[in-house]
């Protein structure tokens, strides 16, 4: 197999370094954050008065838009994969539609659905709402932005759950809601967390459209992203101990949507576990 | 036990259109690929409804559309053991066995159904395998398990899809044997689909030949063989045929 694979000299070299020139444009930039600061930099950075209020603001967000996509988005994801109406799929393109759409041009979208002279603005401000430049607008930003990854990598998973499986489940006694909750969710579980790990990434990410809908206020709506894109301009150090610690988050999450369904399927596949009290038990 | 199954329904290219009825033997239920077999025990089940038909068990109806009364997969009584086992590959061995009583009307405690589920696995002659997960078992332990699995909820019809089609030849015959074996000690309502005429003819006395969503042939296998109705069935009884 590997053989009809390899390509002839004359192509390699070439192809080689082309592949090594990319990896060097991906790697080098991460390399040169990592080593930019000394510690005593860092620990300087992040006793800036931008890091704390941006790092809690960014964690409390992040928090609120998954679970909010979590919560809205497994059941739109279950009825995606088993609904095989028109209807259905144009729903999953509407849904996946943010994926493509630059996140400032969806910045400039929630303005006009939710700005003082947006589509819902009238009625927002008649309840005394304002929701433009507050934490809310910042969650709403993540959710848009966000939740097409959960959504389309929740629907996917769910589609890999056998048909039978469910039908046995409920012949078995269970309602449709176990059988969900029972059989569907665990079933589908390495894709579930793959997918909540890939929308917190991007929500934690987040800046084009919370910059414009949201603005930059440090403690309302400053995440750590936009913290960064103030820090630039003050102190160079603020910025470097905001971005590595983005870094590490995203390594976390990284390793989460690589590591975490792999995991969860050798859970199932466990050689033996006889004795009754291994690891499984 | 008698049961009667009557279903019109089209799906895709699949015109169904069965009339089955049977007692406390298995029936034996063959017919080439796609001819809608799956699709029948999954209507009986309850997957979809039927557009038009009625679902019979002993005294209780299931399905009548003209009434538009459907029951409820979970309220059914039928056992289904579907191609390829559909074991829940999350759950141990005995929990899977035990989901029947962890859920609905027949839910019990915790350590009651582990017994029950124990003692059926017993029974089966595969207790040792309680604790392993559906993976790592051989298609030959995974076909008793989820016959323990559906026995659990003590169905009043089971219906069983290709029980023995992922089996190579030495557990094949084997489990032939067993199944064989548990469905005439079992003495209630079952179908049984299957492609191999050995197995067929193992598993019942009583055979429906469905081909392409229509009933062509109904009889003992010695009937089927002497007067097959179709190019399919002579196929299968290893008989002349001349159309």
């Amino acid at each position: 197999m590997r053989g009809s694979r390899k390509l002839p000299v004359f192509v390699s070299f070439p192809a080689r370094a082309l592949g090594l020139a990319l990896l060097g444009i991906l790697v080098l930039p991460l390399l040169a954050l990592a080593l930019a600061s000394s510690p005593a930099e860092l620990a300087a950075g992040v006793r800036h008065s931008l890091f704390l209020p941006a790092l809690s603001l960014s964690a409390r967000t992040t928090l609120v838009s998954l679970t909010i996509v979590l919560i809205t988005g497994t059941p739109l994801a279950w009825w995606l994969a088993v609904t095989a109406s028109r209807t259905a799929r144009v729903i999953e393109v509407l849904v996946v539609l943010p994926i493509v759409i630059p996140p400032a041009v969806l910045g400039v979208a929630l303005l006009q659905g939710f700005g003082q002279s947006g589509l819902l603005g009238p009625s927002l401000a008649l309840l005394g709402v304002q929701v433009p430049f507050t934490t809310t607008a910042v969650v709403l930003a993540q959710i848009v932005v966000s939740a097409p990854f959960y959504v389309e990598s929740a629907a996917i998973a769910f589609r890999k759950v056998d048909v039978d499986l469910m039908l046995v489940a409920r012949t078995l006694g269970a309602s449709p809601s176990a059988a969900f909750f029972r059989v569907a969710i665990p079933v589908a579980l390495p894709g579930l967390l793959g997918g909540a790990a890939l929308s917190c990434a991007r929500s934690i990410g987040e800046f084009g459209a919370t910059l414009l809908f949201a603005g930059n206020l440090p403690g309302t709506t400053q995440t750590m992203p936009l913290a960064i894109y103030m820090a630039l301009e003050s102190d160079v150090r603020a910025a470097l101990a905001i971005s590595l610690v983005l870094a590490a988050i995203g390594l976390v999450l990284l390793f989460v949507v690589r590591v975490g369904p792999a995991a969860l399927s050798a859970r199932d596949r466990r050689p033996d576990d006889t004795d009754g009290g291994g690891a499984y038990a | 036990m008698s049961w009667e199954v009557r279903v019109r329904t089209r799906l895709g290219a699949l015109e169904l259109d069965v009339e089955l009825e049977g007692d406390d033997v298995p029936t034996v239920l063959i017919g080439p690929n796609g001819a809608g077999k799956t699709t029948l025990l999954r209507i009986i089940a309850g997957a979809r409804s039927p557009d038009d038909g009625q679902i019979r068990i002993g005294r209780r109806t299931l399905v009548d559309t003209d009434q538009k009364l459907e029951v409820d997969p979970e309220e059914r009584g039928v056992g289904y053991v579907p191609q390829g086992y559909g074991l829940f590959p999350h759950l141990r061995v005995v929990d899977n066995v035990a989901f029947g009583l962890s859920t609905g009307a027949r839910r019990v405690p915790l350590p009651e159904r582990r017994r029950a589920a124990t003692e059926l696995l017993t029974e089966l002659g595969c207790a040792h395998l309680s604790n392993r997960v559906p993976r790592n078992l051989s298609g030959g332990e995974q076909q008793r398990v989820a016959l323990a699995r559906a026995l659990i909820v003590e169905p009043h019809l089971l219906l069983l899809d290709e029980p023995l089609a992922n089996l190579d030849p030495s557990s094949r015959r084997r489990f032939r044997a067993f199944l064989a074996d548990h469905l005439a000690a079992r003495q209630k309502p079952a179908i049984v689909v299957t492609h191999n005429a050995r197995d067929a003819a193992a598993l019942g006395t009583s055979f429906v030949v469905l081909e392409a969503g229509k009933i062509v042939q109904r009889g003992t296998p010695a009937e089927l063989r002497a007067q097959p109705a179709s190019e399919f069935v002579a196929e299968f009884f290893e008989t002349p045929w001349t159309a």
